[in-house]
């Protein structure tokens, strides 16, 4: 018996087989988290309001994700008169498949990632601007003014964070001296304080990276306190107005899926990943602990704080968050750079 | 430099601000899960009317004297009644209040001179109709005298005493 | 730090056929009931803002012609339901006035108590549904938690929440009982560590502060040409107050102060609603602590009421500003005439003129940072 499991293991460990069961463990992984922080974030809405959230469906309502999927689907998919029906159908899809295809690259555990690219770090962030078109798309397509409004919104808003996003991670890329995310949570290994955050002695701006990289990261899934693009109390639901049943799941679910994946990325890259706080028993459950305390505080954050002004959020990103990211990335090349240059000048003089 | 501060203290009170919201997380919810759980109802809530009896006889004090129809501004109240043999005022045989006008303003409990109406405390009122809402308290007062009659017939004095009090929360108008 | 300003109206890049006209609908989150706003826009700039009320008209002032005086007493709270007691207060007044009803130290004292409480549940309300619409959506139920003590203090007296309905010509419906004094004491030690909450929470919060500062900027001779009063003219700088101004019943006895802040944005009528819930605070223990033993209503009462022929009003501090009743009776038991002169109705008209050229987040944190309750604009 448990000669043919291992047998059935090693068969699995070749490929393609390895990569259709770990596309299968991704797509089930997004979807599981998709529906079940739904429910997170309606109990800890409801514990920051003093109040109980879902409890009705199932105990302490956790059904109520199968009971709200549930009821998404026995809509009816209208698509309204006059809108572009191609690119109206097209952009739940667009949004979604992005962030599986992203979630390939990280590393959950030692050797627990789909497909682990050398450029790892690249590839999620080619792959993070086509959500923006796709939310564009949506909103142009459906033929409604307040959609309208929201996807101009989206366009320059996340125009104008990827770029400090980009600035933060280059830093990083140059600090760790690589794009593969599994060399990257490898050279955090110890304890916490060889953790990418807590690296000062090559960057000294480390901890505000890492700041800059959550508020890039909040504001690139449209949370709040930067959630413009659907902004309830102004544009009824923004670019999702005209979407119903679930077409709007599948918008509310790859929300979902951006936020697990900017916490994993945020934990790969500056938390240590899969790696323990003290050197005991590294594995995935430290990397799971790590980014759904992650996710609890983008909850919190949400819950805490009313919406920014939309040019005050671009204020924000122009005015404050490029010339600092900027900053730093001088620094850490200035530091990398100090012992070769000090070096030469003891030749030179 | 103004910046610097302006960004330090701006992010200061963005920390100060999650501080309190996590603090109230951890402290216990408000809510009171109806209908799992029940609020105590006040003793002067304003429910519908409700005819009071009389401890001694069992009967409704109301008279006919008509002063609560007069008094409603909505219209809701329509009383009958008929003078009974040996009796020097009349009975009440109908009072019906139509509650889908009613808007709880209490001028009838306060426009009775006998303090025969008072507020009841009845607040679950789920219906599928709207005949459920146009009430007949006679029928209502004789339901409630035979669930409570060992109550009523022993005339107790704190069982008076308490029934006085309740009608007693109602303020009469003093007459002129 | 610098902000760039939207192109003002007229300028080059707005030309006349690029315009579009939004709705704000009668039905939308952010309009505080059935008010619709048609609103042209450029972009994301209003042009020109026209409010259409008449949604939810009821004929309050018709119906005054159809009932007696006493009949009429459920409609005062509904005129205004966030702020129901000094509404009915402003009403009895009037006919108080008019017949020359003597009102007992008590019930006076009773009414400055009941009425300073609903001045605290509409203003925690209007905070809740501000910062709702700004897009913070946790203060509205701390708010609610709040208001709900209030409400059971006031169920406990008067037996309704909302609508209470409490006065009567020459005092009060019935007297206050040891569990209401105590219990608002006890509110009064609540809700102070709770209003610092509010400031750590929200007031302080860098980013409400940059929602608000500078935004919807109202001046005094704004507010004078639309006969705007309450907050909005307070928040403008001019300390205009009905309880200093005109005073009744016990206000001269009492010691408070009028917040009033000079700059006239969003912020400074923030600030004049968040210093009144405190100066309110200090009414109630002020008046609790002067209360009178003695009746709650007049001797001779008649049982229906004809004023003598003749023109009577009453104004109050309500919770949006000033409001007024007034009566015209011709010797009969129903009047001629019941005028209600309501804040939100003049607060509004100055939205007009007040959001050109406002970006719409500002123009909506501007209405609400009016505290309109749409009942109240269209009676």
């Amino acid at each position: 018996m448990s000669a043919l499991f291992s047998k059935l293991v090693s068969l699995l460990d070749t490929e393609p087989y390895r990569l259709v069961v770990a596309v299968v463990v991704i797509v089930s992984f997004v979807a599981l988290n998709a529906a079940y922080l739904v429910w997170v974030e309606r109990k800890g809405a409801g514990r920051f309001q003093r109040r109980p959230g879902p409890t009705e469906v199932g105990p302490a309502g956790l059904l109520q994700p199968v009971a709200d999927g549930l009821k998404l689907m026995s809509k009816q998919l209208i698509v309204p008169a006059g809108a572009d029906s191609t690119l109206f159908r097209a952009a739940p899809l667009m949004v979604m498949a992005p962030v599986l295809m992203s979630l390939a690259v990280i590393p959950f555990g030692r050797g627990l990632a789909a497909r682990n690219l050398n450029v790892g770090l690249l590839m999620i962030f080619a792959l993070g601007s086509i959500n923006v078109m796709a939310l564009m798309l949506g909103g142009w397509a459906s033929r409604n003014k307040y959609a309208m409004m929201s996807a101009a919104r989206v366009v320059s808003q996340n125009v104008a964070y990827e770029i400090p996003m980009l600035l933060v991670v280059i830093t990083l890329a140059m600090v760790t001296g690589t794009m593969d995310l599994n060399q990257i949570v490898l050279q955090q290994a110890g304890g916490f304080w060889h953790w990418n955050l807590f690296r000062v002695w090559v960057n000294p701006l480390m901890p505000v990276t890492f700041l800059i990289f959550y508020i890039c990261m909040l504001e690139e899934t449209n949370r709040a306190p930067f959630d413009m693009a659907e902004a309830e109390s102004e544009l009824v639901a923004g670019a999702y107005t005209e979407y119903a049943g679930m077409g709007f799941g599948v918008f509310f679910m790859a929300e979902y899926a951006n936020i697990v994946l900017g916490c994993s990325l945020a934990t790969v890259l500056f938390l240590g990943g899969w790696q323990s706080p003290f050197g005991l028993l590294p594995g995935v459950g430290w990397f799971l602990l790590k980014m759904y305390f992650l996710v609890f505080s983008v909850v919190w954050v949400r819950w805490t704080f009313p919406r920014t002004q939309f040019y005050r959020l671009l204020n924000l990103s122009w005015k404050i968050l490029i010339p600092v990211s900027l900053f730093t990335l001088i620094l850490s090349a200035a530091m990398i750079k100090l012992p070769a240059m000090i070096k030469l000048l003891r030749a030179l003089l | 430099m103004n910046a610097v501060t302006e960004i330090y203290t701006g992010f200061k009170s963005l920390l100060i601000g999650m501080r309190v919201t996590i603090g109230q997380f951890f402290k216990p919810a408000v809510t009171v899960r109806y209908p799992h759980q029940t609020l105590k109802i006040p003793l002067r809530y304003r429910g519908h009317i409700e005819l009071v009896g009389n401890p001694a006889s069992g009967k409704p004090l109301c008279f006919v004297c008509k002063l609560c129809e007069r008094a409603c501004p909505s219209d809701c109240i329509s009383v009958d009644g008929v003078k009974l043999e040996g009796d020097k005022r009349k009975s009440v045989t109908s009072y019906k209040l139509d509650f889908t006008r009613c808007s709880l303003c209490g001028s009838c409990v306060e426009a009775c001179r006998e303090g025969a109406i008072r507020f009841s405390r009845d607040y679950n009122l789920a219906g599928l109709a709207k005949e459920e809402f146009l009430m007949d308290l006679v029928q209502r007062f004789q339901a409630q005298q035979a669930e409570a009659k060992p109550e009523v017939r022993s005339a107790k004095p704190e069982v008076l005493a308490e029934q006085k009090r309740e009608t007693a929360n109602v303020s009469l108008n003093p007459t002129p | 730090m610098i902000v760039n300003e939207p192109n003002p109206p007229g300028s080059a890049a707005t030309a006349p056929n690029e315009t579009f006209v939004l709705n704000l609908g009668p039905q939308h989150p952010a309009t505080h009931g059935v008010l619709r706003v048609k609103m042209t826009m450029d972009g994301e700039c209003v042009l020109r803002a026209e409010p259409v009320c008449g949604y939810i008209h009821r004929m309050q002032e018709k119906m005054g012609e159809n009932r007696t005086y006493a009949q009429y007493l459920p409609n005062t709270s509904r005129i205004d339901y966030l702020s129901a007691m000094t509404y009915t207060h402003a009403f009895v007044g009037a006919v108080e006035r008019a017949a020359r009803i003597q009102v007992p130290p008590r019930a006076e004292y009773i009414r400055v108590i009941t009425s300073e409480l609903n001045r605290i549940s509409s203003h925690l309300v209007w905070w809740g549904a501000f910062l709702l619409d700004l897009g913070g959506f946790t203060p509205l139920l701390y708010a609610f938690d709040d208001r709900e003590m209030i409400l059971d203090l006031l169920e406990g007296i008067t037996g309704a929440r909302l609508t209470y309905c409490y006065y009567r010509f020459g005092g009060l419906y019935n007297d206050v009982d040891e569990t209401f004094l105590k219990g608002t004491r006890q509110f009064v030690l609540h809700m102070r560590p709770r209003l610092k909450m509010y400031r750590a929470l929200v007031t302080d919060n860098v980013i409400l502060r940059k929602r608000l500062i500078g935004i919807g900027p109202i001046s005094p001779e704004l507010c004078r040409k639309y006969g705007a009063t309450g907050p909005v003219i307070r928040g403008s700088g001019v300390a205009y107050d009905v309880r200093k101004a005109e005073p009744y019943s016990v206000y001269p006895e009492l010691d408070f102060d009028i917040p009033a802040f000079p700059e006239g944005d969003s912020m400074a009528r923030y600030l004049v609603r968040m210093e009144e819930i405190a100066q309110s605070l200090r009414l109630i223990e002020q008046a609790l602590d002067k209360l009178p033993a003695g009746p709650v209503m007049a001797e001779k009462v008649p049982r229906v009421l004809k004023l003598p022929a003749g023109d009577y009003c009453y104004a109050v501090e309500a919770a949006r500003g000033r409001f007024m009743v007034r009566l015209v009776s011709d010797n009969k038991e129903i009047p001629y005439r019941v005028k209600l002169r309501t804040p939100c109705l003049s607060n509004l008209s100055l939205f007009e003129e007040a959001s050109r050229g406002m970006l719409l987040a500002d123009a909506l944190a501007l209405m609400g940072s009016l505290d309109l309750v749409i009942p109240d604009i269209d009676r």
